[in-house]
């Protein structure tokens, strides 16, 4: 019953936001673009780190690739074809990397991916320099700034959708278990490198499809755009001030934040990397758990409230995993 | 008859220390036998060889006839063989219930949705935990996470149980209690391998012993005769109680 009314609710909300577009001018879908692009990386983010609590800052390296296959790909090839294409790659590079990478633990995964997303920014760069002598790309698609929302919209549904799925499922259980315990998990019979790749792989999917809907919006692209780690920063930061291991919970943090940096990044523009950084510190201290650990706490504290709240509403930026333990 | 475990050979080295030197024995199906040895004398590395927490340096380790040695821990937990940790280790952001229906949710014949329900109520009355299951396991008491620790182990029907030192750091009430539940499963017919200090647990459960001692096997046989055993009350004790 709640189950069913969760959903009727979340589908009127989608059906609204689906005719924004009709009532808003050019900057208001702008707006809307921008947001629901950081929701559904927030919660794409969430839907591998908030569970695992393995902290990636390898986001902008999903959607830059993303976007970047599209500036490559935008003059030969249809554009649905495009974004099969950038999915594709977005999922052989989180296999790779997988693969490679998931047995790390605690800050060591946070700076191979941080690492990660630099390595590719300069890989690309110096491609184009040296291979195809250019740096930059034109993309000129008919795509709309509307049916880049609507894209992002049904991708952004789909995300809800899959997190929601994973938390009621066996892998959602597994993944529980493995951010409590690895040794616990391994030995009731989860195969945890099998379970932690599927859920990077996912995650890592959406993150690209993002990058490359929203890359007609830009019409010019290039390395240091389509790369700016800024993108990884705030998707962590929102996703955690939302609460990363819950369903709404990065789309909590994701849409007052994004409002907040469009603000700033308006109103001081010489300033913005300066508050933006004051900010990420404050939410640290203040609401380390998140806004819904926050609120879980508040009712805690009366008689009956629910106890126990999953991993990284627990373990914030910097936080060791709990490999060491083991 | 095949025997349900059969350790031959099993060796493991840390470096230029060999924790486990050449161990074998072999465990009959329904068998219950105590793993002793004074600490650092290598129990519980090759428990771990066993559950393939670790990988032997050389020796060989199976299970019905079938080679698990070196085996992922998660492919031997499929294969039925189940163990519970020293330092209890319960997953503290799940529920009770959670915790077991964990353990039934990733065995070899995973069980999931209403009947895992009713099979995790099951298991947690076997182990006295009846009523409890939507509790937070982290704040149980002691006794109770070992309970939950061990309705765990048995949610994956294992036919092997390793214990390992399941009976430690309890208050003398805590350990009758807890006497009773292992003897309880014994006589459900499950295969039980117990790491133990506590020699009144030995004597009650265990039908046989083996003792280890600096990695090596000092011992093997019927649980009265092996504690008067000289060698190991020398190992134990020292030499001058022997």
């Amino acid at each position: 019953m709640r189950t069913a009314l969760g959903f009727a609710a979340a589908a009127i909300v989608f059906a609204v936001l689906a005719f924004a577009p009709f009532y808003l001018d050019a900057y208001g879908i702008g707006l809307m673009i921008g947001m629901t692009g950081y929701v559904t990386l927030a919660s794409a983010w969430g839907l591998f780190s908030g569970r695992t609590g393995y902290v990636s800052l390898a986001t902008v390296a999903f959607f830059g690739m993303g976007a970047y296959t599209v500036a490559v790909l935008n003059e030969t090839l249809p554009y649905p074809v495009i974004l099969l294409v950038a999915g594709a790659i977005g999922l052989l590079v989180a296999v790779v990397v997988g693969f490679s990478t998931l047995r790390l633990a605690g800050v060591y995964f946070v700076i191979f991916t941080f690492g990660l997303a630099e390595l590719i920014r300069q890989l690309v760069t110096w491609f184009e320099t040296t291979v195809t002598g250019t740096l930059g790309r034109y993309i000129f698609l008919p795509v709309g700034p509307e049916h880049i929302y609507w894209q992002l919209l049904v991708l952004c549904a789909a995300t809800l959708f899959i997190t929601w799925w994973v938390g009621r499922s066996r892998l959602g259980l597994a993944l529980r278990v493995i951010a409590d315990d690895e040794v616990v998990a391994s030995h009731i019979g989860i195969d945890i490198a099998r379970t932690k790749l599927a859920l990077f792989s996912v995650s890592a999917v959406i993150i690209t499809l993002v990058g490359a809907i929203q890359a007609p919006r830009w019409t010019y692209v290039e390395p240091a755009i389509v790369f700016n780690p800024t993108v990884s920063f705030l998707t962590l930061i929102m996703a955690l001030l939302g609460g990363a291991s819950r369903l709404w919970g990065p789309a909590l943090g994701a849409i007052p934040l994004f409002l907040l940096f469009e603000w700033l990044s308006a109103n001081f523009p010489d300033h913005y990397s300066i508050l933006l950084g004051l900010l990420f510190i404050v939410i640290v201290f203040v609401l380390p758990r998140g806004v819904a650990g926050f609120a879980k706490d508040l009712t805690r504290r009366r008689p009956g409230g629910t106890p126990a709240a999953p991993k990284l509403d627990a373990a914030p930026l910097g936080t060791e995993s709990r490999e060491a333990r083991s | 008859m095949t025997a349900l475990l059969s350790l031959s050979g099993l060796t493991r080295r840390f470096g230029g220390l060999t924790a486990v030197n050449a161990l074998g024995f072999d465990i009959g199906e329904g068998e219950v036998v105590g793993l002793l040895g004074p600490n650092g004398s290598g129990k519980t590395t090759a428990l771990n060889m066993i559950s393939g927490a670790l990988k032997p340096s050389g020796g060989e380790i199976r299970l019905r006839g079938e080679p698990i040695g070196g085996l992922s821990a998660h492919r031997i937990a499929r294969k039925g063989v189940a163990r519970t940790f020293q330092l209890v280790r319960i997953l503290p952001s799940l529920t009770v219930a959670e915790n077991v229906l964990a353990g039934l949710a990733f065995r070899g014949e995973p069980l999931w949705g209403e009947a895992a329900r009713d099979e995790a109520d099951l298991l947690l009355r076997k182990v006295g935990l009846e009523g409890r299951a939507g509790e937070a396991a982290e704040q149980l008491t002691y006794i109770d996470q070992k309970r939950v620790e061990l309705a765990r182990a048995l949610a994956a029907r294992p036919s092997l149980l390793l214990l390992d030192e399941w009976l430690a750091g309890l208050n003398p009430a805590e350990l009758r209690t807890g006497i009773d539940l292992v003897s309880h499963l014994r006589d459900t017919g499950i295969t039980i391998l117990l790491v133990e200090h506590v020699m009144e647990a030995v004597r009650a459960l265990c039908g046989r012993c083996i003792v280890m001692n600096a990695g090596t096997k000092i011992a093997d046989g019927e649980t009265p005769a092996v504690l008067r055993d000289a060698e190991v009350v020398r190992a134990y004790l020292g030499t001058a109680h022997a």
